[in-house]
């Protein structure tokens, strides 16, 4: 099924890119769906060098992680034009440029600095767009961030994902910390230090609060935490074990599982702590919840049938559907944003894989070929995966693209990251 | 603060007996000459507690008698101070190997009302630590429910999952997941 699956996505890629290809000589395309990466070059901002670091490197580093982007050599070019009269096009077009970015930097008397660029088309040569940033420089790699999601807009017609943040676990020497970082993984910062566990942390929509699971009791209690203030707020802390907690797509609810009443069972909870009720009442083990992007239903885990499987259940009414059905272990189920694909943890042969299902088609695909894979989240733009796995013996993070075909990992030196959570778009 | 001391001290003292224990059966042709054993406590700061001697700059105290008032809880020889279980993979049946032992913490609960206990339920590391923290709750709320139909009061006991956060043993084979699929049972003031 999976080899099946899998060979006629390659089949699929092929003729994607066939046609990808044949179409990148052309003109740049603006496509929705568009697995062929698209080659360009970003150049040198003229003046950068004032900055404390290159917002071009960050910008080249931000599209090549993605994935839809084939970078070129930027090099040899003696001066660096920054307006598009001083571009040789017949240049990039012999590089086989689709696109290149030129910009400047400038001091401004207040101390901030002002970032012009824009993006070519290098078989029009015309601009694509263009923009000034003003920045301070404590907010260089923000903006630097913002212009590749500019590019990333422009060139595939999809939302960038390099200024959002994402959350994350490390352990080192027995502490734990709950981290929040940029969507690169800089600029972190410690959010919760505890010598006791700490984990399924999980973003508020509006990207201010997180939720989390903290053993500081000594035992498993629900807290909701604000990123500007700090304070920290339980909000399910009853007898028993208190775990899971994820946001609606609204705020304004959290799914919790509680043993309190006896097993692990699904609640809804306000994030202040009130208005708790019960979606189902089983005697199996219910956890895991995840809300679909409509908030009408919630994805999760069960073995009511034996063994743990992912099923679907109406908000409304409680009523659950089974929606896994291959193997004996499918866990952690997470949908994207985009409502399309549904990933979750599947044990194949004693190996724990992220895996996708197409919800229209049923389809399933192995995405990755690592053996101890958990915690998957979806980035806020449906096309990249983060999770945790395990490489020779230690936690780490890693991304994989929602086709399997992009990879990428992302490590902290001596210490175990675990337990992943990208965060939502932030603002408009 | 003082609490963890104690509990390291007891800790290591039924390690000493543990290793003392162990050791093979000497045999020894040798006549020993038999001394007193003598307690001596080298660059130890001259104290103003009662009963200790200096003598030529050695402080010498005599050891307080051994007293019969250990904690029953932590009396090695104790059936009480037994307090884990251990689990075959994916299962949370409770082996009859532990029935006497939580029989023994039920009469010690229904003898000391004001005593609380917390069962802590424990995976191995495979798969999910959410689903897993449900696991090890079902571990848990099974040596609950088996204490309550000794006779055990439901609201002297709680019963929580720690998942696969707090493993007693960190490697990767069969030997440490049996040892980490595991109930622990904490009396108040233990954790």
């Amino acid at each position: 099924m999976n080899r099946a699956t899998s060979t006629i996505a390659s089949l699929l890629l092929g003729l994607a890119m066939l046609a990808g290809n044949a179409f990148a000589q052309l003109t740049i395309e603006i496509t929705g769906s568009g697995a062929n990466q698209i080659p360009i070059a970003v150049l040198q901002f003229a003046g950068e060098s004032a900055l404390p670091a290159s917002i071009s490197d960050i910008v080249e580093a931000d599209l090549q992680r993605s994935g839809r982007f084939r970078m070129l050599y930027a090099g040899g070019v003696s001066s660096p034009p920054s307006e598009l009269a001083q571009v040789n096009f017949a240049d990039w077009r012999s590089r086989l440029a689709d696109a290149i970015l030129i910009g400047s930097v400038r001091r401004l008397s207040d101390g901030r600095f002002e970032a012009t660029f824009r993006l070519l088309d290098v078989q029009k040569r015309a601009e694509l767009g263009g923009a000034v940033y003003t920045f301070a420089a404590s907010q260089l790699r923000l903006t630097a961030h913002k212009i590749s999601d500019f590019i990333h807009e422009k060139l595939t017609g999809e939302r960038g994902v390099f200024s959002t943040r994402i959350a994350y676990v490390v352990k080192q020497q027995g502490r734990f910390e709950l981290k929040v970082a940029d969507a690169d993984g800089q600029n972190a910062l410690t959010v919760l230090a505890s010598p006791e566990p700490i984990l399924s942390p999980s973003w508020s929509p509006d990207g201010t609060r997180l939720a989390y699971v903290s053993f500081q009791l000594k035992k498993p209690a629900v807290y909701v935490q604000d990123l500007i203030g700090g304070r920290q707020i339980p909000v399910a802390n009853f007898k028993g074990s208190n775990s899971a907690p994820r946001w609606s797509p609204d705020g304004k609810q959290l799914a919790v599982v509680l043993s309190r009443d006896g097993g692990s069972q699904i609640y809804l909870i306000n994030p202040d702590g009130s208005n708790l009720r019960r979606l189902m009442q089983t005697t199996a083990i219910d956890t895991e919840p995840f809300f679909s992007p409509d908030g009408q239903f919630i994805y999760f885990t069960s073995d009511r049938g034996g063994s743990p499987q992912i099923y679907r259940a109406s908000i409304g009414d409680g009523q659950a559907a089974r929606v896994t059905f291959q193997g004996d272990y499918n866990v952690s189920p997470r949908v994207s944003p985009d409502g399309k694909t549904l990933v979750y943890i599947a044990r194949n042969s004693g190996r724990y894989q992220l895996t996708a299902m197409d919800l229209e088609s049923r389809q399933t695909q192995v995405l990755t070929d690592t053996q101890r894979d958990e915690s998957p989240s979806f980035a806020p733009n449906s096309r990249m995966i983060l999770y945790a796995t395990e490489v020779g013996g230690r936690g780490v993070l890693a991304a994989v693209s929602s086709d399997g075909r992009f990879r990428q990992r992302l490590t902290v030196q001596a210490a175990d990251v675990r337990e992943p959570a990208w965060g939502s778009f932030l603002g408009n | 603060m003082n609490k963890t001391l104690v509990v390291v001290l007891t800790g290591l003292s039924v390690m000493l007996i543990h290793g003392c224990s162990s050791q093979p059966p000497v045999e020894s042709k040798v006549a020993v000459e038999e001394r007193a054993p003598t307690v001596v406590k080298p660059a130890a700061p001259a104290s103003p507690s009662t009963g200790s001697q200096t003598s030529g700059g050695v402080t010498v105290k005599p050891l307080p008698p051994t007293t019969t008032a250990v904690s029953p809880l932590k009396d090695p020889n104790n059936i009480l101070s037994k307090r884990s279980i251990f689990y075959d993979y994916d299962s949370d049946a409770i082996k009859d190997e532990y029935r006497p032992m939580l029989q023994a913490h039920t009469k010690y609960l229904n003898d000391n009302r004001s005593a609380r206990m917390l069962i802590q339920g424990n995976t191995d590391e495979r798969g999910s630590r959410e689903y897993n923290i449900a696991l090890g709750q079902r571990r848990a709320d099974a040596v609950k429910r088996l204490m309550g139909l000794l006779g055990a009061q439901d609201a002297q006991i709680e019963a929580v999952s720690l998942g696969e956060e707090r493993p007693r043993c960190e490697e990767k084979n069969d030997a440490c997941y049996a040892q980490n699929r595991r109930s622990d049972l904490l009396y108040g003031g233990e954790y």
